[in-house]
């Protein structure tokens, strides 16, 4: 069964009186434990798509299941709470909470979620030790460098064992050393089963995914799985 | 989210954000603060007049001469307007009273004491040996007036302590001629120092009996009878027993106004305590204030922490959740700026207490209790908009504000 299955998503926004459609007729089946890039040139809805599939944004049309339940029909809270134990986000700009230290940042998704301090503290524990960020525990964002955030922001979305975890532009604030590091976290996660959805301009980046999706007018121009992978730097190069 | 990582987060977020805090505490603290102040010096006064009729003495009935009330046409009144004068024989026939425990007339004037030279103006008061003892005096040194024919005042006078120190320093004082006016008296007793009272100030008195004291005004009228009634349930029918005696004695004029002393207590009492409420209402308008400035900090909060808003709803909390923590947020600020007001008022009240001892500068527990609810209660309600709004952010758009 299909982790993820869009079936004819319409995502239409009003701009002034005239109506974008950011996401036109999309359908789309994602397995679970696939590693997948979606690329595009700026307007061509990746964002959309990957607000669409975190449940941050509702599509005018169509539906959307995901481990086989209809999710475009679940209340506000309801989706919050799927949000909470299936998926994990990382964002271009980290998103770490700058009052709060790596350890709290990371506990954030466990705290929310009301799962009690002893438990928390030993997941985080554990998860500082998985990223290598034990002496950087106490550190707030600002003492730590752009690679170590987003090693924060990593734990932080993994934290709840989500089965999806999505990633918008992971690497786009950082240097490339560090990026490598980063894209290297998040392949390791998906070795482990998680399933990889990341949103990037990165060509290279793009190329390790071993499923590509390139979008164009809110709609998918072509799918890796349907296309030779040596046709693909033609068509987006 | 639990409730303690709730009051924990909000915790973090109020001092993550140290100068807006600061100012919606202050603002706050401020409201309570002068509730509990303004509060303090209303029931102070209110204290302060309470007790000092008190000191006056204990179920006390006082006689003045003069109506007060305007009556119907009464025979009387067609043959004489002028009110009569309260004598020293009105008073007597008080005594005869089954109510009254103690009768003093009292007859006031002011006039020069004279005593080796020095030479100071002072308050004459013309009574006899009962008033001390229904005032509630106190006698330093010597005895009060001797019991004897009220019409037949000897020359003797008990004196104020500041007038014994200012006539006699550190000679002794009992047994001494003075002058007073044009009468040669011999000091029997000296009061002890009172203070500052409400309508006589002892320390400087004289007190010499009351024929005597007539005599050298050169008047037949009492400026007041003083009542003691037996028991405070004695007063109502001691009063209507004195007012009907004089009536009597007056041939049946009611020239005479009666008060009791609880009447007085009462009415100061209930004046004083409506002006306190008033002057707590006042201050509940800052409370007000404070609600709204809590409010807007609370908004500036939501605008400033959009993209926070937006991360806490993408890692899974539900709009109760968002909304809970900024109402707790804006609960500790309020709750915090109660807390600091209600320790700088009551630090008021006690400068206020040290700088005048005399006055009892003490908040009411009511307006506490009241002035530390209102601030919580308007730092919730004014709270919850922020929180809602909060709450409803559309958590893609708030994202991005990041």
């Amino acid at each position: 069964m299909a982790l993820i299955e869009l079936s004819g998503i319409e995502r239409r926004f009003l701009l002034g009186d005239t109506t974008v459609h950011a996401l036109a007729g999309l359908d789309l089946q994602i397995n679970a434990g696939e590693y997948v890039a979606v690329m595009g040139p700026s307007g061509s809805g990746k964002s959309t798509l990957l607000n669409l599939l975190g449940l941050l944004d509702r599509p005018n049309e169509g539906t959307y299941k995901l481990e086989g339940r209809d999710v475009t029909t679940l209340s506000p809270d309801e989706q919050a709470t799927v949000r909470s134990t299936r998926i994990g986000f990382v964002f271009q700009s980290f998103h770490l909470v700058p009052r709060l230290t790596a350890a709290e940042n990371i506990a954030l998704p466990m705290t929310l979620a009301g799962i009690p301090a002893a438990e928390r503290n030993k997941r985080v524990a554990q998860a500082l030790k998985d990223f290598g960020l034990e002496n950087r525990a106490d550190h707030k964002p600002d003492q730590l460098s752009g690679g170590q955030r987003q090693r924060v922001a990593i734990a932080r979305a993994t934290i709840m064992q989500p089965a999806l975890i999505l990633a918008d532009e992971p690497t786009g604030n950082l240097d490339r050393h560090t990026g490598e590091e980063v894209v290297n976290l998040l392949e390791a996660l998906n070795a482990k089963g998680v399933t990889l959805i990341v949103v990037t301009h990165d060509q290279g980046m793009g190329a390790r995914a071993r499923r590509q999706l390139v979008m164009e007018d809110g709609r998918l121009k072509t799918d890796s799985l349907q296309t030779p992978i040596s046709n693909l730097a033609e068509i987006s190069g | 989210m639990r409730l303690t990582d709730t009051l924990r987060f909000a915790r973090d977020a109020a001092t993550g954000y140290p100068m807006r805090t600061t100012l919606s505490v202050l603002a706050m603290s401020i409201g309570v603060a002068a509730v509990v102040i303004l509060t303090a010096l209303g029931d102070g006064a209110r204290r302060y007049v309470v007790g000092q009729f008190s000191s006056l003495g204990t179920n006390l009935i006082i006689v003045l001469p003069g109506r007060s009330g305007t009556g119907g046409f009464n025979p009387a009144n067609a043959i004489t307007s002028t009110p009569r004068d309260l004598t020293i024989d009105d008073a007597g026939s008080l005594r005869r009273l089954p109510g009254a425990r103690r009768v003093a007339p009292l007859a006031v004037g002011t006039s020069e004491i004279n005593y080796g030279g020095k030479l100071r103006e002072v308050m004459v008061a013309g009574s006899t040996a009962e008033f001390i003892p229904i005032r509630n005096f106190e006698l330093a040194q010597g005895q009060g007036l001797p019991e004897e024919d009220w019409n037949r005042g000897s020359s003797v006078a008990v004196i104020g302590a500041k007038i014994r120190e200012e006539m006699f320093g550190a000679n002794p004082a009992i047994g001494q001629l003075v002058r007073v006016g044009d009468r040669r008296l011999r000091v029997v007793g000296v009061l002890k120092s009172t203070g500052q009272g409400l309508g006589m100030n002892t320390d400087e008195l004289v007190i010499v009996p009351v024929s005597l004291a007539q005599a050298m005004f050169n008047s037949n009228t009492l400026f007041r009878i003083m009542i003691e009634a037996n028991s405070r349930d004695a007063i109502p029918g001691t009063k209507d027993q004195v007012m009907e005696t004089l009536k009597q004695r007056h041939r049946g004029e009611e020239d005479v106004t009666v008060i009791t002393q609880d009447a007085v207590l009462a009415t100061f009492d209930k004046l004083l305590g409506a002006l306190t409420l008033a002057v707590a209402g006042i201050a509940a308008i800052s409370l007000a204030v404070a609600g709204i400035l809590v409010m807007n900090v609370m908004l500036v909060a939501v605008t400033q922490r959009t993209g926070e808003i937006g991360l806490l709803k993408a890692l899974g909390a539900t709009a109760r959740t968002i909304r809970l923590a900024f109402l707790a947020e804006a609960a500790m600020l309020s709750a915090v700026g109660a807390l600091v007001g209600y320790l700088l008022g009551q630090l008021g009240a006690f400068a206020l207490r040290q700088a005048f001892p005399v006055f009892p500068a003490y908040p009411p527990d009511w307006a506490v209790i009241a002035g530390l609810s209102t601030a919580l209660a308007t730092g919730l309600i004014f709270g919850v908009m922020p929180a809602r709004r909060a709450a409803r952010l559309d958590p893609v758009q708030a994202l991005m504000k990041h």
